[in-house]
């Protein structure tokens, strides 16, 4: 087994996911079967990879050689997709109305929530 | 059973430049084949008769004035629910944003507006485009026009078949993992997703950021083509957009194919393909190379690992994404006596199965003790499977595989397992996590009417060739090999 009745009851909670009794179990066997599938991924060597954390083309080369940092850099520039940073400058906003209308209790210019503050 | 499509969008525009109809007029013919069609079809969440009118009439006074025509002009088109249109209600399929209109246009749609592209309304989806089937809507599950009493694919069901059953002529869909081209597969029209950056993501309702890609479904290669030039390009407001020019797609399509190498990878042809599937994609293969192709094997060795890395890269974006609806800001808010409870309680009403389900695989992934184990592992494979797809393209031109595993499946037939329904998407999410562009095109149909989808890689921004391939193929007669 690989996640427990406790570990979804963890979960739900980071989550802020409120589960009816029923659900825990239903979702409880249904992540056992997706971990246990998604365990596959244990097969594989992954010493040397370099984890992907920019969409950017990768260079080719044999599975377990991991590529430079400038390699990378490198392609990516070759590609021109490096991302382009926009001037700092300042553009007028002037959204807060419509996007109060759209909030489910505003006290213009506040959303409105729970208290949550005691004093 | 489904009328055919009749317009394209050079038919549009000649049919209104011979003054043989005006956009008010077309838009009020769609409407109208809409309002008899939807009630069995589902595509369509929401009208905008309102905009579409003001959108044609000033197609119709530009016309009148013989003033120039953008490339879209009168076109109806329809978007799928998860792309931000200003003033018209925009759900994701979801409960939790029943009642949210956008305050904004997508840049995608900010530039078909400007094209002269008239739209028509909301596609229904899955929530949030969390499916394989459109059965995850809230609102819902869409019927496919070849056979309503299967699905139409997911998650940009509603698109397909409206394409597919003559309600709009071209369509937006987005694409995560395969939900614009399996879709496209199971309906019977080309359809293509993009490479990552190729067009904005700015107002595109996230589920997970370094995946989703919005584009076109259409009846025909040079329609697509035609979407795609006014959609790509980079945006300031998405970082992430690239700063290439967009080619002439259009420029593409009639050129040989001639000495193009294909690459045909036998890991997309195993066990898990259907016979009937295998044997259509291979008649295709060998069009192409008729057409002048080289046919090229290849290995692709960490395909079989595509869905368990998507399925943690995809959720645990989604599960950081998915943190916003909290009730405060937009949409459903159900009180609660604290501020944690109204999160809870909010999120528990507005969320449906699926997206929970989503949420809680890609928290855990995330948590403290697993990281290292599921996220971490899954981005180092999921650079093995774009090294793959890089080591292929130094030796091929393009890759052909078939876009899905089986035809379209019956309406229920796969809801009680949700792995099983993710195997659906067991050819296409590759190229969603290398951040490749990828096509379906129909390919024939199965024996018992249901349309088959050949899917088509090529390199980063290599839609021209893509576009290229798929317009010999149609050309040639491949859509109904």
């Amino acid at each position: 087994m690989k996640i427990s009745r406790e570990e979804v009851l963890r979960v739900a909670q980071l989550a802020h996911l409120e589960l009816a009794p029923e659900e825990v179990e239903t979702y409880r066997g249904q992540l056992d079967e997706i971990l246990a599938y998604i365990g596959k991924l244990q097969e594989l060597d992954v010493s040397g990879v370099d984890p992907m954390t920019q969409m950017r083309p990768q260079t080719s080369g044999g599975p377990q050689q991991g590529s430079s940092t400038a390699a990378r850099a490198e392609a990516a520039t070759t590609a021109g997709t490096e991302p382009e940073l926009r001037d700092d400058v300042v553009v007028p906003c002037n959204v807060a109305q419509a996007v109060l209308a759209e909030a489910p209790d505003a006290a213009k210019p506040f959303f409105r929530v729970p208290k949550v503050i005691e004093r | 059973m489904t009328t055919a499509p009749t317009w394209t969008i050079g038919s549009v525009r000649d049919a209104l430049l011979a003054k043989k109809t005006s956009a008010r007029e077309l838009a009020k013919d769609f409407y109208a084949q809409i309002e008899r069609r939807n009630p069995e079809i589902n595509a369509f969440l929401a009208l905008c008769p309102e905009r579409a009118y003001a959108q044609a009439d000033r197609v119709d006074a530009a016309i009148a004035k013989g003033q120039p025509l953008g490339s879209l002009a009168g076109v109806p088109v329809a978007i799928k629910d998860v792309i931000s249109t200003e003033g018209v209600r925009t759900t994701c399929g979801s409960k939790i944003l029943e009642n949210y209109t956008p305050p904004y246009d997508a840049t995608a749609i900010e530039r078909l507006k400007n094209a002269g592209a008239v739209i028509l309304g909301k596609t229904n989806c899955d929530e949030f485009a969390m499916g394989s089937s459109n059965e995850n809507s809230a609102y819902g599950a869409v019927r496919n026009p070849a056979a309503l009493d299967r699905v139409p694919g997911g998650s940009s069901g509603g698109s397909a078949a409206a394409v597919a059953a003559g309600l709009s002529v071209v369509a937006l869909g987005t694409d995560t993992g395969g939900s614009i081209r399996q879709p496209g597969a199971y309906c019977g029209v080309p359809a293509l997703m993009p490479t990552y950056g190729r067009v904005s993501r700015y107002g595109l309702i996230a589920f997970a950021s370094s995946l989703d890609r919005i584009g076109p479904f259409a009846t025909n290669i040079a329609d697509v083509a035609t979407v795609m030039s006014v959609i790509a390009g980079h945006d300031s407001n998405d970082s992430t957009s690239a700063a290439i020019d967009v080619p002439d797609y259009a420029a593409e399509l009639e050129k040989s194919l001639d000495g193009m190498r294909i690459g045909v990878p036998e890991d997309y042809f195993g066990a898990g393909l259907d016979p009937e599937l295998k044997a259509k994609i291979e008649a295709g293969i060998a069009l192409l190379e008729k057409l002048g192709c080289k046919r090229v094997p290849l290995k692709m060795p960490h395909t079989d690992y595509a869905i368990a890395t998507y399925y943690i890269v995809a959720t645990a974006e989604a599960s950081s994404n998915l943190a916003r609806y909290d009730g405060v800001r937009y949409g459903l808010r159900v009180q609660g006596n604290t501020l944690m409870d109204m999160y809870r309680r909010t999120r528990e009403r507005g969320f449906g199965p699926e997206v929970k389900r989503r949420i809680m695989l890609g928290t855990y992934a995330l948590s403290s003790g697993y990281y290292d184990a599921y996220y971490l592992r899954a981005q180092k494979v999921r650079a093995l499977i774009a090294r793959d797809f890089a080591n292929a393209f130094e030796i091929v031109d393009a890759i052909i595989t078939p876009t899905a595993p089986t035809p379209a499946f019956k309406l229920g037939e796969k809801t009680a397992d949700p792995l099983e329904m993710y195997l659906a998407d067991i050819y296409t999410v590759t190229g969603s996590l290398a951040g490749v562009p990828g096509i379906s095109v129909p390919c024939g149909q199965t024996a018992g009417g249901l349309p088959i989808g050949m899917q088509i890689f090529a390199s980063h921004f290599g839609e021209g060739r893509i576009l290229q391939l798929a317009r010999a193929f149609e050309r040639a007669g491949g859509f109904s090999i």
